[in-house]
């Protein structure tokens, strides 16, 4: 098994978050995983973009060139990654802000309104756990309570009071209300 | 930080820093440079809660001063920084090697020459290789190639540095620095209490000592750069080293490290499915260089091909190992890209039609 | 007791012959430091940065810890010393090519942190190891080997005050100005210096004396003419006395 995954979106989004969310949970269900975001002169409004490999197996090249999965926050992010994917991949799209979405009947293409959903959650920041979430009930790579975990461990001091809503959000993208 | 039991999921460049910390690193001095700048920041956190000596300085040449100063105390010290800031490191690694002090320096390589990017690469191997300064010295290089090994390697590089009082360099790059992965953070045996009866720390109940790298008496720069090369010889002898796999049959041999060498890994697997009978040597540590390693394989296997984030450097290396027994070729990303696998595959195809 | 007629050699000085030219302000200063660090006992609790010019040989003058730093750099040197050792009396010992050229940023920023180290400043306005070139604190119109028409300030700038530039910081609590060049000097020299050393020991923070220093060889003068010139030419432009006492 191997799955390499983009995930991207502007800056503030809380991709990397995303990232580290999602490796961590394959990290928990006892898989080799690498998390490899981009880092760039910008700082906020930018475009953020990671790469993450899941595998069984150990894992060579953490660079993501054929991704089998994309989770696309944004307009632009769509453009310059789409091409990219894989015969037979699944797109996780952020419907709420990405409007132009290519019919194809060669991959799986998930349309979630996660700012939407964010929204009636009461804070749009998490988005990125909604999209998560329609993530891990489409491929099934690890549990949604693995992820719920990383969220306790990643979610510390602080940051703990964040945990709540960003669980709601996970479950709220992973069930079947859309 | 996740500590999920005993393996937690971090950053290369944050496992450098639990790395130091395990190992006793007393001091840390740094400045601010892509793609290291979570070291810095990073020790900013966890030396002062562990009561420990941070300053980020005025500049790398400052910074590495200091690491002069705390080491020549007896105290185990590191500083970190990418190309750029390395080469301005230079002065002070040369004054470290001529006094015989001990300290880590972390290269967390980006793109070059001059500010080039902020992209990894591995353009600085003849830097940290030939001793980088001037004079005629080494240090030991150290070159990981994953997560863990930022973590474990930051552990050795003191060991070493103390056991030989050498600068150790840990050679990685951006990739490395910015790149999560889990890491399982053990006890390591460090021998941290090295016996050092060479420190200045105030002549009480001693006679009084100097540490200096000037020696201007007749002969007497060169009995100490003899000395030196007699320390030299004893660690290539005893700490060159290398992970081979599949060389048992292998016909074709990649020889990569560090970033790279994550490539290349997944370039042999690909091959070997194939029925293509390629082998992998990854140079851990890059001076020494596992010369013998290769001369042995280079016995049998007649096509070598050297695969770096660069125009070609560690190829050098290893064309002095193979010593003409065998063929060499040659595939390099420079400017902060990174081999592509497919490449590395088609390559190997091509040398061995 | 000591018997205050008669030379004696304090126990921080070794027993070795400097090699300082005749007339040099070097071997006072060095005596100064010893004498001080015998007088506060504390030599065994000392370390010492030497520099990169002629005081680099300072190791085998003084009876206690020395290291060398590369030129410049000796307060970086000494602030990794005295961070890891907090307890034990660390000084500098530097010259204005040292300090105030080549270790511009080092002295700056050590002063503005605060360091609680002692500085040893030796001012004699020209690089003499090398062989007399302009330093940052060449006068106005004085010939050098790199400034052999005299310093023209339009080419070379101006000497550097950087006594007064490091009192402008937050981070220095003690600095003062003396010579070298008659025996009243050298005793008020002295009084400033014990102060400095003083302050590092009771954990108040950087403190620097900069000396005016005489080197005959460098200036191509007689020993007596040296002393003049410090009088003439090099107080005025370097007014001495405290110049910070916080």
């Amino acid at each position: 098994m191997r799955e390499e995954v983009i995930i991207a979106g502007y800056g503030g989004q809380g991709i990397l978050f995303m990232g580290s969310v999602l490796a961590n949970s394959a990290m928990v269900e006892g898989l080799e995983v690498t998390f490899f975001p981009s880092y760039g002169a910008e700082m906020r409004g930018g475009t953020a973009n990671g790469g993450v490999v899941i595998s069984n197996k150990k894992i060579g090249s953490p660079i993501v060139t054929r991704p089998s999965s994309l989770i696309i926050m944004n307009e632009l992010s769509m453009k310059r990654f789409y091409p990219m994917l894989k015969k037979k991949g699944t797109v996780i799209v952020n419907s709420s802000l990405v409007k132009e979405i290519p019919k194809s009947k060669e991959v799986k293409i998930i349309k979630i309104p996660a700012t939407q959903f964010a929204e009636v959650l009461g804070n749009e920041k998490v988005a990125n756990m909604i999209a998560l979430g329609a993530y891990i009930k489409e491929t099934g790579i690890f549990s949604l309570d693995s992820a719920i975990k990383s969220l306790h461990s990643l979610l510390i001091a602080d940051k703990k009071v964040l945990v709540d809503i960003n669980e709601k959000a996970l479950k709220l993208g992973a069930s079947d209300e859309y | 930080m996740i500590r999920i039991m005993h393996k937690i999921l971090i950053k290369g460049n944050h496992a450098v820093v639990e790395g130091g910390i395990q190992a006793g690193c007393m001091a840390y001095y740094g400045y601010p440079i892509t793609p290291q700048n979570e070291i810095t920041a990073y020790m900013a956190k966890r030396m002062g809660e562990e009561g420990r000596v941070f300053i980020q300085s005025e500049s790398e040449i400052a910074a590495i001063n200091m690491v002069f100063g705390s080491s020549l105390t007896g105290a185990r010290t590191m500083t970190s920084s990418s190309s750029p800031g390395i080469s301005l490191k230079q002065e002070g690694i040369s004054y470290m090697a001529g006094c015989e002090l001990p300290g880590v320096i972390v290269n967390v390589q980006r793109g070059g020459p001059g500010l080039g990017n902020i992209s990894g690469a591995q353009g600085d191997y003849f830097q940290s290789t030939r001793g980088g300064g001037h004079g005629d010295y080494r240090t030991i290089v150290l070159a990981p190639y994953s997560v863990q090994e930022m973590f474990d390697f930051t552990i050795k590089a003191f060991d070493l540095a103390d056991k030989y009082r050498i600068p150790v360099i840990l050679h990685t790059d951006g990739y490395l620095g910015q790149m999560y992965e889990p890491v399982l953070v053990k006890e390591l045996k460090s021998d941290r209490k090295t016996k050092k009866d060479w420190i200045l720390d105030g002549c009480k109940d001693r006679k009084p000592r100097m540490i200096r790298s000037l020696l201007m008496d007749e002969g007497e720069l060169e009995e100490h750069n003899w000395k030196l090369n007699k320390l030299y010889d004893k660690i290539k002898m005893k700490e060159a080293s290398c992970q081979t796999c599949f060389t048992e049959d292998a016909v074709v041999a990649i020889v990569s490290y560090g970033t790279s060498a994550r490539i290349c890994e997944s370039a042999v697997n690909i091959l070997r499915g194939k029925g293509i009978k390629a082998c992998l040597i990854r140079p851990t540590t890059l001076w020494p260089f596992p010369e013998k390693t290769i001369s042995t394989i280079a016995k049998k296997v007649k096509n070598f091909l050297v695969v770096e984030m660069s125009l070609g450097q560690m190829v050098e290396d290893v064309k002095l190992a193979v010593n003409g027994m065998s063929r060499v070729h040659f595939y390099g990303s420079p400017g902060g890209g990174i081999p592509e696998t497919k490449v590395v595959v088609k390559k190997v195809k091509e040398i061995i039609k | 007791m000591m018997d205050k007629n008669k030379i004696y050699r304090p126990e921080s000085l070794t027993d070795v012959q400097n090699i300082y030219c005749s007339g040099c302000g070097h071997g006072i200063i060095h005596r100064l430091v010893a004498e001080i660090i015998d007088e506060l006992e504390i030599r065994e609790k000392t370390i010492a940065v030497a520099p990169v010019g002629c005081a680099v040989f300072a190791y085998f003058y003084w009876n206690f810890d020395v290291t060398e730093a590369a030129h410049g750099r000796p307060p970086a040197v000494a602030t990794g010393i005295k961070r890891i050792l907090p307890d034990r009396v660390v000084f500098t010992y530097q010259g204005d090519g040292d300090l105030a050229a080549i270790g511009t940023a080092e002295i700056i920023h050590a002063a503005n942190r605060g360091e609680n180290i002692t500085v040893v400043f030796v001012n004699n306005a020209v690089y003499g190891m090398t062989g007399g070139q302009m330093a940052p604190t060449t006068l106005i119109k004085q010939k050098t080997t790199t400034s052999p028409r005299g310093r023209n300030p339009r080419y070379s700038g101006f000497p550097i005050k950087i006594s007064e530039a490091l009192a402008a910081l937050d981070g220095t609590t003690y600095i003062e100005r003396v010579s070298v060049h008659n025996v009243k000097n050298v005793i008020n020299a002295k009084r400033a210096l014990k102060k400095a050393f003083k302050i590092q020991i009771e954990g108040k923070g950087f403190s620097m004396v900069e000396f005016l220093a005489m080197c005959p060889v460098g200036w191509a003068m007689s020993s007596e003419d040296s002393v003049k010139w410090i009088e003439e030419k090099m107080i005025p432009e370097y007014p001495l006395g405290v110049i910070k006492d916080a």
